[in-house]
């Protein structure tokens, strides 16, 4: 019995949020691949593109909520995520035509798309400051768990509780189908092959016959469902704050090298290792081993290998790690 | 000789406008603007030695910032003797076993060079040490911290003039430049950029949480400034005496006494911060200019031809013999140093040492922006890009709030729109910057005063 408690704190405390932590950083790691992979630079504005996304949802599910429109008991955030999309998608291939589209054409150097990329960064943290404001804004409404804490206790008879919100439910699922879908689309239907084509040799795609601007369109069109998705999924869960978006796209960065850049199947497992990273060295396991071990050798610390505060840290860490032994992400991605 | 030119009008017009905001807003605020951009000039000659000169991408500048800021308290703040009682044993015990930890390391990876067993055995120091140090550092950061929380629960720091810390500063970053230079420099560009952001935002988070070092974001407050103080400078009659004469045509024309000692009490007050940051501007501006006649000496010595000559073809000079790792790990410690250096200064400047305020969009991005719209490779432009930026950055509120009091002049005072542009009006600052930068790069992309190479 003291076994299986100890497994359900476990699963409460660090596994089920980890697993959602990981989704959200993982469709942001698939956004940033995707821009290196086929547009090749290290966008830096990745936090604040899915911060403007977020924004369009978060300000249509004000605007559905003072008409009295609901999902019922999901989320009203979900329904907007279409017409979110559609803004984002939009602004980014305007971004692209008057700022990206210049140096590509021109053949610059990555780190002068980079260093672009941070100049949009600021003008789009300008727009979304001036529009929504820097503040915290929650936006979830709708029923908020699918399983209580009492009610799993009462099921089975367990001292610990399992509890399961329903925000935590709806991003690993919508993550799975999307990233599915993405999966699909790259890997069997002839747009997709073009553009692993045109990521792995330029050259040899254009000389075959394939549309670069085809190929930039589509991978503006896929990046503005992922970042936009990515940004309602985490807004749905904790909230939404500009500040913190940009923030996130520091761990989104270690878990898309961490997977091995270019490489859209090692970013979605790169952000499941951060996270879980991240939530395991910070957890207390202090009630975990006074479940399993016998009451004399009950430890008397927290049993944290490192502070909360130290969350952020450790990702990182992480990533430096990889970088000194394998440089080119777990599963293999682009060279350096 | 034309480029001459164009580097002396540019700094003039920048002198204009500095003067131009102390006429029309006021002297300290003009003089505070002018403190901050030759601090960020600083900043950007750090940057600028590793962006221009070997073009190494460092976005690591908030790190060494604070690093240096670190410094300002550790030279400064005068130590806490009972601090020092309550853990010192414990905290130096724990620093020798961190030293000789990696001592340890050093000489494994040297005796197993190409084994297997290497990684595990580093890999069991480094966890076996950890637990260790925790085990022996644990209870000491407790009773520093429990030693009256509210003013001090640290260390403390060796009670020196501030001005020592400028020098202690740079030779921090410098230590950890060379960490991080030996982990981080093998990587392409971009991964350089993101490998130095996120050891940057490690950095500060460990300011930030280790309490017993730096009181993390509690701060640290109340540093002594290198120059005099305002009230003492208030009191003193020969300041006093000064301000009368400086003023006497205004002070002339008013009769009554007690009037006339009112308005020359203003005067003093005002004149008293004015003189403060004037002596603290001196400094900063030796700082500036020492910095630049030895980089300026540096770019145009062999050692400089040497840096553009990897910078421009990194296989070329290395088959012609430079050593590239070497110099570009020369390179991202001494730019990383002078950042340091400018770390210090702008905690000298403030009186306050706040972790929390060290973020990226400020400490690194802007002064990214600063180099680029200035000019890379080219030290005028750096400094000019440092002063341009930050007056735009300061200014941009009160230029943004004029032109939407501007535009919306036939709009009513409640209109919705007025009144959310008008809250928002201090984020047009980024806006501002971000399309500054993007121009730049499109149009001019070698900056505002481009590099320039004289052949003598």
């Amino acid at each position: 019995m003291d076994f299986i408690n100890a497994i359900v704190l476990l699963l409460n405390y660090t596994v089920i949020p980890a697993l959602t932590y990981g989704s959200q950083l993982a469709l942001g790691a698939i956004f940033v691949t995707l821009v290196y992979g086929i547009l090749r630079f290290a966008n830096f504005a990745t936090g604040d593109m899915m911060s403007f996304g977020t924004m369009v949802a978060v300000l249509i599910t004000f605007y559905f909520q003072s008409l009295g429109i609901s999902f019922g008991f999901l989320p009203t955030a979900l329904l907007t995520i279409p017409p979110a999309v559609l803004a984002m998608i939009f602004y980014m291939l305007f971004i692209d035509k008057f700022v990206f589209s210049y140096y590509r054409v021109k053949k610059s150097p990555p780190v002068q798309l980079a260093m672009v990329s941070v100049g949009v960064m600021f003008v789009t943290q300008a727009i979304i400051r001036i529009i929504i404001g820097p503040f915290d804004r929650r936006f979830f409404d709708g029923e908020k768990f699918i399983l209580k804490a009492n009610e799993f206790k009462e099921m089975t008879g367990l001292n610990e509780g399992l509890t399961i919100k329903s925000t935590q439910a709806i991003t690993i699922f919508v993550t799975v189908l999307v990233v599915s879908i993405m999966f699909w689309f790259l890997n069997r239907t002839k747009t997709g092959t073009s553009m692993r084509a045109y990521s792995d040799n330029e050259d040899l795609a254009l000389l075959s016959g394939i549309d670069p601007k085809k190929v930039v369109l589509i991978t503006w069109i896929i990046a503005g469902i992922l970042a936009t998705i990515g940004g309602v999924l985490y807004g749905l869960d904790k909230s939404y704050r500009p500040f913190v978006y940009f923030n996130n796209m520091l761990p989104i960065f270690a878990a898309a090298i961490v997977g091995g850049i270019g490489n859209p199947f090692g970013a979605f497992l790169g952000g499941y290792v951060i996270a879980f990273a991240e939530i395991l060295v910070t957890y207390a396991y202090k009630k975990f081993f006074a479940y399993l071990l016998p009451e004399f050798m009950e430890p008397d610390s927290l049993m944290q290998l490192l502070s909360t505060d130290y969350k952020f840290a450790v990702s990182f860490s992480i990533l430096v790690i990889v970088l000194l032994f394998r440089p080119s992400g777990i599963f293999k991605g682009k060279t350096l | 000789m034309m480029q001459h030119k164009n580097i002396i009008a540019a700094y003039s017009i920048m002198i204009l406008l500095i003067i131009a905001v102390g006429v029309l807003q006021s002297w300290t605020i003009a003089l505070t603007i002018l403190n901050y951009c030759l601090i960020s000039a600083v900043m950007t000659i750090g940057a600028n030695i590793q962006w221009g000169y070997a073009g190494l991408i460092n976005f690591g500048i908030m790190g060494y910032t604070a690093l240096g800021g670190l410094a300002a308290v550790l030279v400064n703040v005068p130590p806490v003797k009972e601090a020092w009682k309550a853990g010192g044993s414990g905290m130096v015990v724990s620093l020798i076993l961190i030293i000789s930890g990696v001592y340890i390391i050093r000489t494994v990876l040297r005796k197993f060079e190409n084994s297997k067993k290497r990684n595990y055995i580093v890999a069991a120091i480094i966890i076996i040490g950890f637990v260790i140090v925790r085990y022996i550092s644990g209870p000491a950061i407790e009773n520093i911290e429990a030693i009256d929380p509210a003013k001090t629960g640290f260390l403390g720091g060796l009670g020196l003039p501030i001005i020592f810390s400028w020098i202690v500063g740079g030779l921090f970053a410098a230590g950890i430049a060379f960490i991080v230079g030996k982990i981080a420099l093998g990587l392409r560009a971009d991964y350089l950029a993101i490998a130095t952001l996120l050891i940057a935002e490690i950095i500060v988070s460990i300011i930030k949480h280790e309490d017993w070092l730096a009181r993390g974001v509690k701060n640290v407050i109340g540093l002594k400034r290198p120059v005099p103080y305002e009230v003492d400078l208030q009191g003193s009659t020969w300041f006093i005496d000064l301000v009368e004469k400086f003023h006497s045509k205004k002070l002339d024309v008013i009769t009554s006494l007690t009037e006339r000692q009112d308005v020359l009490n203003q005067l003093v007050i005002d004149a008293s911060s004015v003189y403060v940051k004037l002596c603290l501007a001196g400094l900063f501006l030796t700082v500036v200019i020492i910095l630049l006649i030895l980089t300026q000496k540096a770019l145009y010595s062999p050692w400089g031809r040497k840096m553009r000559a990897i910078r421009d073809n990194e296989v070329a000079a290395n088959a012609m013999g430079k050593n590239v790792v070497k110099e570009h790990l020369l390179i991202f410690i001494l730019g990383s140093a002078i950042v340091g250096i400018a770390g210090a200064m702008m905690v000298t400047n403030d009186g306050l040492f706040t972790p929390g305020s060290y973020r990226p969009m400020r400490y690194t991005f802007v002064i990214w922006v600063m180099v680029i719209v200035g000019g890379t490779g080219n030290n005028f432009g750096a400094i000019l890009g440092g002063f341009v930026v930050w007056f735009l950055w300061v200014e941009a509120a009160p230029i943004a709030l004029f032109f939407i009091n501007f535009f919306t002049a036939h709009l009513e005072e409640t209109n919705a729109v007025k009144q959310h542009l008008i809250q928002s009006a201090a984020y047009f600052r980024f806006l501002l910057v971000g399309i500054g930068l993007l121009i730049i790069m499109r149009y001019r992309p070698k900056g505002l005063i481009p590099e320039k190479i004289n052949i003598k």
